[in-house]
């Protein structure tokens, strides 16, 4: 029998604010256990929360940048009960009922193939602490509250994705975007982006969904896809077995690559949701979401597109140039200064992208301003410099000196081309003259020895000709004799 | 001259003129402590060494000249379940014993920036529930006006401290009558201020949207100027109101002519004790002789108030003290073999049988399948007691009610008897569910000398028309300058100078 999948995907982002959703403590990752800490995010009695504004902005981009037809009016929030170490009140604020919007989408696509998935709902919640179980003899565990209050914004996508890829696919569109409109870094080493998948399997053709299960503990977007291959293949087998999936929690192994049930509680969780008494409703209004359309950045789709079309350059090239607000505005820059949208391409792809890749160039900041590396593009145009030595000597040096000109670079480095046709004409002269045996060779059919009269151009000029204009005369000159 | 029976004013004019320092009336109240609460339990922490610490600072500012706040050297007690920095602040639980806090509340941190002097942390029924002050893990509060009978609750230690003469000013907390009803029962003036008017940052929640710190004294001018001191917009609590808070000293005028109160016939049905019924209309009849109009009101769903009041409560209550977990600070059970046991066993000892009642009866009115029929529905209804009142409101200015159907009774009376308690709430959880203000002023006393109080709501943030009515009664009626005759032994002159 022939089966498909049903694929979901709940997905959390930290939303991109210096400080809490409910108090002041910075949200910086990676700072020493329980220093990001104070009342509020500590649950203490009396303790009171205050909502980050700048937190339900950021949602409310995600609700405009995700396309969503329903953005709530007044954003409310609400508690959701239970017990757990790592959350101090007993609660955590989240929304219930009235998320912040509904009804979004997203474009994806599978080798070659679009398609749109459907955005269930956005809202904003607090995160709650992280556990650290002591290995060792002692039985002891301990929790690091610095994560709690850290705003996220949970996505929840319609169960629209049938395949690993398109999951897979789904999680790099929705970051991008996501990263694009500076909602979140959703860097997933630093747990800013989070992924849980829901899974479901029915005979091809039916209507029924099969029983679903839900995968935890994914860590990159590829574990992503091998877990969801790897339940999909589980739930086949248990129904060609004629056996009943068991609606479960999976955890997913990485070493092991593969997902084993959660050790049950079997024990419903009633979160007992009922509204947040301490938060007033907040009014968004129309004209914040308005605003905030204004304001969304082109995103990489549509820039992408334009890029190939506007500057003549590769999908590849494009993807490149595009694959941030940063390098895009960098590319856009260069590409207007030296007027060359091409050379400015070959340039971000090739040698800033490398420089980016070694940890040499940050791209909120780059080291070479856009109209120096556009000079640089022009001296080679106008063959000042030759393109190896621009790239391998005259760009380094720039990197490694911001500010420095790339006419200077490029006569500190001693690489100004000879591209004087009267200077160079005398220097071909000279090696013709020196070199009669190999002329006669040439002109009876070697004309790979053309190589050997360039190098002794090079040679000569300490490799500072233009090997174009030498390369003419060359053939010129050989010929004529 | 008893210096522990004197008001605000007075201390401050001898403050003043330098007739005695803020040590001598720190210290005479520390006598006073000494020598009463033993036998009345109004305190369970006592801060005697940081209250000498503040006073030696306020006479230092008295010597140098330096311009003093209102309430610069003036006893003031603190109900526990207010949070103060670095000291305990148990809220009356075993789960908190041993608890400080590293921050004062911000109607704590007001009262430190006007120089007011804490004497201690006062008594109260655990986590605020409670109107007897008998559910305490730190004993019973007794009644200055009889040791066998309670004081009300919750803040029932802060109620028996000031009738007692063991400070002057004191804080209160009011979730569905604890300050107004102590206050009543105790013979003294306690303000439930609207919802809003004062921070609930550093309260310790019971239950979040009915909680307000309340201002209570021995007088109304007192209570005034305590309010005025802790009222105020604080952006540490979203729910607090950015209204600008008036000069109540204003409106202490006595006048009280062309003002319309309106009497409720819903508050004198049955169940109200007659001696208690006679005061209360004695009371109204007095302020009518002050040239108020009196009129009869009707709050049609006054009988709904208190099981709206127990639905909303515990199941905000079951919520809020989720946090008494055992993990990161507090009481933690010693005997567990997991997690959960952990939790229960730590919940099972740490708490009271009455904040667990509550919390059990607060779950289940959230949990699935029940939350339509009890939370949304009470909330509904809650609506409804709003609009009673604003429809009420549109014709007068105040309404004047019993603070409570009965004078105090006798410490274990009702202890078996948690419903018979709940409904007595009646007069007192309306004005929580609405947001109201309510004030409640002794109003005269039974025939076997128990204080009766009249209790005065209002419109909402008309926290100065309150105060107003109960001045004016006050100041013309003759009950304000009587004490409890406190049956103790004296060791030696409590009364300091």
């Amino acid at each position: 029998m022939e089966y498909e999948a049903i694929i979901g995907m709940e997905v959390h982002v930290q939303l991109k604010t210096a400080s809490k959703i409910y108090c002041g403590c910075s949200t910086a990752f990676g700072a020493e256990p329980n220093t990001q800490t104070c009342p509020v995010c500590l649950g203490l009695p009396g303790a009171l929360p205050v909502l980050n504004r700048k937190a339900v902005e950021l949602g409310l981009k995600a609700a405009v940048t995700l396309v969503c037809d329903e953005i709530v009016e007044r954003a409310a929030f609400a508690r959701k009960n239970y017990f757990y170490p790592d959350l101090p009140k007993g609660y955590q604020i989240t929304q219930f009922g009235a998320p912040l919007a509904r009804h979004g989408r997203i474009e994806i696509e599978v080798e070659g193939q679009q398609k749109e998935i459907g955005i269930r709902h956005l809202l904003i919640e607090e995160d709650a602490g992280k556990l650290i179980h002591s290995e060792g003899e002692s039985d002891v565990s301990f929790v690091d509250f610095n994560r709690c209050g850290v705003p996220l914004l949970e996505i929840v996508s319609e169960p629209d994705l049938r395949t690993p890829a398109e999951a897979h696919a789904y999680l790099a569109a929705l970051k991008e975007v996501i990263e694009y409109a500076g909602i979140s870094d959703a860097d997933m080493e630093k747990g800013q982006m989070r992924c849980e998948p829901n899974i479901s399997v029915r005979p091809r053709g039916y209507k029924e969904f099969g029983t679903r299960t839900e995968l935890k503990n994914l860590n990159s977007f590829r574990n992503v896809e091998r877990a969801i291959a790897f339940e999909i293949e589980r739930h086949i087998g248990i129904l060609e077995r004629g056996e009943k999936v068991e609606q479960a929690t999976m955890l997913w192994d990485e070493r092991a690559q593969r997902a084993s049930p959660m050790r049950v509680k079997e024990e419903a969780h009633d979160y007992r949701y009922f509204p947040e008494p301490d938060l007033t409703a907040v009014t968004l209004g129309r004209d914040l979401a308005a605003q905030i359309r204004a304001e969304l950045p082109e995103l990489p789709r549509a820039k992408r597109a334009r890029f190939v079309s506007g500057y003549g350059i590769a999908p590849e090239q494009a993807a490149v140039c595009a694959s941030s607000p940063a390098v895009a505005d960098y590319f856009e820059a260069v590409a207007k200064a030296c007027g060359d949208g091409n050379e400015a391409a070959k340039w971000i792809v090739g040698v800033v992208a490398s420089a980016v890749n070694e940890g040499k160039w940050d791209v909120n900041a780059p080291s070479v301003a856009a109209e120096k590396l556009a000079a640089l593009i022009r001296l080679v145009a106008d063959g000042a410099v030759s393109g190896i030595a621009a790239r391998e000597n005259v760009f380094p040096a720039m990197l490694e000196r911001p500010g420095l000109e790339p006419e200077e670079a490029v006569d500190e480095l001693g690489l100004r081309q000879m591209s004087d046709e009267a200077r160079l004409e005398a220097v071909v002269d000279r090696v013709i003259a020196a070199n009669p045996g190999e002329v006669v060779r040439y002109r009876r059919g070697e004309e790979k020895l053309l190589g050997y009269f360039v190098g002794q151009v090079m040679e000569e000029t300490k490799g500072r000709a233009n090997p174009k204009i030498v390369n003419q005369l060359l053939r010129r000159k050989l010929a004529s004799g | 001259m008893h210096l522990y029976r004197l008001g605000v004013g007075e201390i401050g004019r001898l403050l003043r003129k330098r007739v005695i320092s803020a040590r001598d009336i720190t210290g005479a109240f520390f006598a006073r402590i000494r020598a009463v609460d033993q036998s009345v339990n109004a305190y369970i922490t006592l801060l005697e060494e940081r209250a000498h610490a503040k006073a030696k600072e306020v006479d230092a500012k008295i010597a140098s000249g330096d311009e003093l706040s209102p309430l610069a050297g003036i006893p003031v007690a603190v109900k526990d379940n207010i949070c103060t920095q670095g000291v305990e602040t148990t809220c009356g639980s075993r789960i908190l014993s041993r608890y400080r806090p590293q921050y004062d509340a911000t109607a704590v941190a007001r009262l430190r920036a006007a120089d007011a002097i804490i004497l201690g942390k006062t008594n109260l029924d655990e986590f605020g529930m409670g109107a007897s002050n008998e559910y305490s893990y730190y004993g019973p509060v007794a009644n200055p006006w009889d040791l066998l009978r309670v004081p009300g609750g919750s803040s029932g230690g802060s109620a028996a401290a000031l009738a007692a003469g063991e400070t002057t000013l004191a804080l209160g907390t009011d979730t569905g009558g604890s300050t107004r009803q102590p206050a009543g029962l105790c013979g003294v003036v306690g303000i439930k201020p609207t919802y809003g008017r004062v921070s609930r940052y550093g309260l310790v929640a019971f239950a979040s949207s009915l909680d307000q710190i309340g201002a209570m004294a021995r007088s109304v001018e007192d209570c005034a100027l305590l309010l005025s001191i802790i009222a105020g917009h604080d952006p540490r609590d979203s729910t607090s109101a950015a209204l600008p808070v008036p000069n109540y000293h204003d409106y202490l005028t006595g006048e009280v002519r062309g003002l319309r109160i309106g009497v409720p016939r819903e508050y004198f049905a049955e169940g109200i004790d007659p001696e208690v019924e006679s005061a209360v209309r004695d009371a109204i009849d007095h302020l009518a002789g002050l040239g108020a109009e009196v009129v009869d009101v009707s709050l049609p769903h006054t009988e709904y108030g208190v099981a709206v009041y127990q639905l909303v409560a515990t199941a905000e209550a079951s919520s809020n003290l989720a946090r008494y977990d055992g993990i990161g600070y507090g009481f933690r059970a010693e005997d567990f073999d997991d997690l959960a046991g952990m939790y229960s066993r730590t919940r099972h000892d740490g708490f009271g049988n009455e904040v667990k009642r509550r919390i059990m009866l607060g779950a289940y009115v959230l949990s699935a399948g029940y939350y339509e029929a009890y939370y949304l529905r009470a909330q509904k209804v809650r609506s409804l007691i709003r609009r009673d009142f604003e429809e009420a409101f549109a014709s007068v200015d105040c309404l004047a009610t019993p603070t409570y159907p009965t004078p105090a009774f006798r410490l274990g009376e009702k202890l078996d008897d948690p419903l018979a308690l709940y409904l007595a709430d009646i007069y007192n959880t309306s004005a929580n569910l609405a947001g109201i203000p309510g004030i409640s002023i002794p109003c005269g006393y039974t025939g076997d000398g128990f204080p009766v109080g009249l209790q005065l709501l209002g419109r909402p943030f008309d926290e100065k028309t309150l105060f107003r009515i109960a001045y004016a009664y006050e100041q013309t009626a003759e009950w304000r300058h009587r004490w409890p005759e406190l049956d103790i032994p004296v060791r030696r002159s409590a009364d300091g100078v």
